[in-house]
């Protein structure tokens, strides 16, 4: 039963901090609604037993990566101004009638059946998402794609330095776009 | 009643996997509208970040459902990759702000036909 | 003796290729000395290769150097007989002359080595057309030939007349090349094959006798293209434009005779055909007639020689179109030698009139240019059929062969004595309007005698066409031993008994000297100047055939293409595809306005796509 509670609270404190960071005119109240529905993520991750992925969540998602978000909305400067009118035509019924339908379907075609797959039978005994059992799987079956992940960040980080180098020439950038 | 909780209450009431599924449905449709709707760069940013953090939750919810451990693998590889889209792509907005002193998308329509 | 025969082709092959690559670096006269050499020596080994027959060598020999065509049967074949033989001496040894000569003349001519570049390839393809053993290589000869003589004519081709000559040329022998073409084919379906040995040899048990007129005449068609006769020689005249060497080589000596040579060689598949051999004598006959008659009207050296050649080349024809094929070859042979002869001598003349082709300002050039007059004198006796020089032999062996052939040969042979009279006549002309009477010179020009180079050729080729005839005689017909094993398959006409035959000869010596006579009263006892106006304008403009041709043929022909070009083509073709390309870019500036440049836009195609692909899933899941 207390789990039920905890369940309702969250996830109204996740649709909350969404809705918030969806509508807030301004970008820093928007990360701080993101940052109240990813704190109730990694909530909802220990409820799962996902405790590893709950860590993770807060130090990585929750701590460094709106760090980043806030530092860059603080860098550029708070541009209330940026969204005002919708300019593209039927943009906001169709997104509406879009998303919605999106949510209706899903919960039509998935009703009684949400899950429907198999278990892999990689863990049968203990299943839960601690560091020793997580990292016993993929340092086991899943060595290559973690060195693959190695290597993507590896480029991102290279492309981050060279983005911050790179002076882009005018021309490419607004050869068009100062026509208008 | 709806059938969701009239099948939960016969078992005590408790929080089943699916649950959180029907939540991370609405939450990815919640980020998906903000990133349709927004013109603010980082806001769209920030809309992707709630879909796949609302993908994540239904790997972990699948996971306790099926009681296996690939889905949470999977979560940690979607947040690396997240990690690094986030430092690229606040990167490019950094760089396109310091030559077009904007962070709408709407103005940085250079490539059309 | 088989590497022997491969060098007589493969040395002006190579000459033509080191001009072709490196004429420009040789430049002048080295690139004379190449071309001239590789010519000579062929001349040289022709000869070694030659003197293998009269020593009872093996007749028809083949030499094989390669595959070509493995599903036609057909290889690069050589044949070496004594027709092949003779062909090649002719080819090589009146070219080595005109080489040389041509080193004088083409002195100081920018365009020095590109000009025996072409003269090389013209003496290659010539050699392998009369080397070839098959009809194939035969063709490719024949072709090449027409595309050297084509590149020749219009050598000078800034000139626009010399374009135009080259081009006119090419047209022409187009129209008789594709009677050829037609002719190889039916040669082929008939023959399953196109050697010469396996087509004549099985010609009379293979062909009916309507397959072998249809062939013979679409050789002749061919051969009346490549020889200039009726109603295919329009081209020759013009052909003048290119420089006089060229003329007194391929146009004179050479490549005109091809057809000659062809139908001579082929003479087993006309002998099986009555009506063709009629044919070919007949068009022999007439344009021997018809080109003399033109050739007493013109005022331009160069274009009476022309007319001469295809009167001359109508005897040929008229020889073996009546199976006389010996006289005709000898007719060949001997012309080759005068004629080569009178346009090398004309061309020394119009070197030494600085250019000057038009007889009317000629004259009195006698005592200017001794050894051109004299050289040329014997070329003109020759030509016009007095013995012992070498023209009367050969003309005379074809006019009797005629003759003996009776019923309406008989007068086909009559139109052939005209024409020896008119021969003489307008030859003298030429003749006398240039060499006697007062000079009529431009002022500024100084006749001046060519260079040693020109007139070692001109004395060569005088003593050619003085004795040459002698290699044929009535009562020592060398030729025809040497030639007989090349014939053997054919019946040939042969001479009258030795009575007739004298009479016959008495006929035709009485032409040629009242055709003198009338011309020396004309033009040297009376002085009759350059006569112009009326029915001698008529015959300038050669009976006004090629505006005749011009409104007939060309003119609709170019409306034709014009229809086609600038309607068919420009509106329906080009249409057609500028249509596609209007298309494909009407439908891109339309699809392009989805091109918003807007990310959400994108993104929200993208969720509707979503959306549509859950609906497809579902409802092919059968979720709904």
């Amino acid at each position: 039963m207390v789990e039920v509670v905890l369940f309702a609270i969250f996830a109204l404190a996740a649709l909350a901090g969404a809705l918030v960071m969806v509508t807030a005119r301004n970008p820093v109240h928007s990360a701080m609604g993101l940052l109240l529905s990813m704190f109730s993520m990694a909530v909802f991750y220990v409820m799962n037993g996902a405790h590893f992925v709950a860590a993770v969540q807060v130090l990585i998602y929750a701590g460094a990566v709106m760090t980043l978000f806030l530092f860059v909305i603080m860098l550029i400067g708070v541009d209330r101004a940026v969204d005002t009118d919708e300019q593209i035509p039927l943009q906001r019924p169709m997104v509406l009638l879009l998303g919605g339908g999106f949510v209706f379907l899903i919960f039509s075609a998935a009703w009684d059946a949400w899950i429907t797959g198999r278990a892999s039978g990689v863990c049968t005994v203990d299943c839960t998402g601690t560091i020793e059992n997580i990292s016993s799987e993929l340092f086991g079956a899943w060595l290559l794609p973690f060195e693959a992940t190695v290597l993507l960040l590896t480029i991102a980080a290279v492309g981050t330095v060279a983005l911050a180098q790179f002076v882009i020439k005018p021309r490419l950038l607004e050869s068009r776009g100062d026509e208008e | 009643m709806i059938p969701l909780l009239a099948q939960a209450s016969t078992d005590g009431l408790t929080v089943e996997p699916h649950w959180y599924m029907a939540l991370a449905a609405v939450l990815f449709a919640i980020g998906a509208a903000g990133l349709l709707l927004r013109r603010n760069a980082l806001v769209m940013f920030m809309s992707i970040e709630l879909m796949l953090n609302a993908v994540n939750l239904t790997f972990v919810a699948v996971d306790s459902g099926l009681g296996s451990l690939e889905g949470q693998i999977s979560v940690l590889f979607v947040m690396v990759v997240a990690a690094a889209e986030v430092t690229v792509g606040l990167a490019i907005i950094v760089a396109v702000f310091r030559k077009r002193a904007t962070a709408s998308v709407d103005e940085l329509a250079g490539m059309r036909g | 003796m088989d590497f022997l025969i491969f060098l007589i082709v493969a040395l002006p092959l190579a000459g033509f290729l080191e001009l072709l690559f490196f004429g420009k670096r040789i430049g002048e006269p080295g690139a004379g000395y190449v071309a001239s050499a590789t010519v000579g020596i062929s001349f040289v080994l022709a000869l070694i290769a030659g003197f293998d027959f009269l020593q009872g060598g093996e007749h028809g020999r083949t030499v094989e150097l390669f595959a070509w065509i493995p599903s036609l049967g057909l290889n690069a074949t050589f044949l070496w007989d004594p027709l092949s033989a003779m062909m090649t001496l002719v080819v090589t040894g009146v070219g080595a002359l005109i080489h040389i000569y041509s080193i004088g003349y083409m002195h100081g001519d920018p365009g020095f080595g590109r000009f025996f570049t072409y003269m090389n390839l013209f003496i290659t393809s010539m050699l392998l057309l009369v080397l070839g053993a098959n009809f194939g290589i035969l063709f490719v000869g024949w072709e090449l030939v027409g595309l050297s003589s084509y590149l020749l004519i219009s050598f000078w081709f800034e000139k626009p007349s010399a374009a135009a000559a080259g081009k006119k040329a090419f047209v022409v022998n187009r129209i008789g090349d594709f009677g050829f073409l037609i002719a190889l084919m039916l040669i082929f379906n008939s023959f399953g094959s196109l050697d010469y040995g396996s087509v004549f040899e099985g010609a009379e048990a293979t062909l009916t006798a309507g397959t072998a007129t249809a062939i013979a005449l679409l050789l002749l068609v061919g051969a009346a293209g490549k020889s200039a006769q009726l109603p295919l020689y329009v081209w020759l005249p013009d052909a003048m434009e290119g420089p006089t060497p060229v003329s007194a080589l391929i146009h004179a000596a050479t490549m005109v005779t091809a057809g000659v040579y062809m139908v001579a060689r082929t003479g087993a598949l006309f002998e099986l055909s009555s009506v063709a051999g009629a044919v070919v004598t007949t068009v022999g006959a007439l344009t021997a007639f018809y080109a003399a008659t033109i050739a007493i009207g013109q005022r331009d050296i160069k274009r009476v020689l022309a007319y001469s050649t295809i009167s001359q080349l109508g005897y040929m024809f008229m020889g073996v179109g009546a199976l006389a094929l010996v006289g005709g070859v000898f007719h060949l042979v001997t012309h080759a030698f005068f004629k080569a002869l009178l346009f090398l001598g004309a061309g020394s003349v119009i070197h030494a009139m600085a250019g000057e082709q038009d007889m009317g300002k000629m004259g009195g050039l006698r005592k200017k240019v001794p050894v051109t007059f004299a050289t040329m004198v014997i070329a003109w006796i020759a030509i016009s059929g007095i013995p012992p020089f070498a023209g009367f032999w050969s003309k005379d062996e074809i006019l009797a062969s005629v003759f003996n052939r009776g019923g309406g040969y008989i007068v086909l042979w009559a139109v052939g004595i005209v024409t020896a009279g008119l021969t003489a006549f307008y030859m003298s002309r030429m003749m006398f309007l240039t060499f006697w009477g007062e000079p009529r010179w431009d002022d500024g020009v100084v006749p001046h005698e060519s260079p040693r180079s020109m007139t070692v050729p001109l004395l060569a080729l005088a003593g050619l066409s003085a004795v040459g005839g002698l290699i044929n005689t009535p009562w020592r017909p060398a030729l025809e031993h040497f030639l007989e094993p090349s014939f053997e398959l054919v019946d040939q006409t042969h001479l009258p008994e030795a009575g007739v035959q004298v009479a016959l000869a008495a006929v035709s010596i009485a032409a040629g000297v009242i055709g003198l006579l009338v011309a020396y009263r004309r033009y040297v006892s009376r002085a009759t100047q350059l006569e112009e106006g009326g029915r001698w304008d008529t015959l300038l403009a050669g009976y006004h055939v090629d505006d005749l041709y011009g409104r007939t043929i060309v003119a609709p022909g170019k409306a034709a293409a014009d229809v086609m070009a600038f309607t068919a083509d420009a509106k329906l073709v080009d249409g057609a595809v500028n249509g596609m390309g209007g298309l494909v870019n009407w439908a891109g500036r339309i699809l392009s306005k989805l091109q918003t440049g807007m990310v959400r836009s994108y993104g929200l195609g993208i969720l509707g796509g979503v959306v549509g692909v859950v609906v497809w899933l579902l409802v092919a899941g059968g979720g709904f």
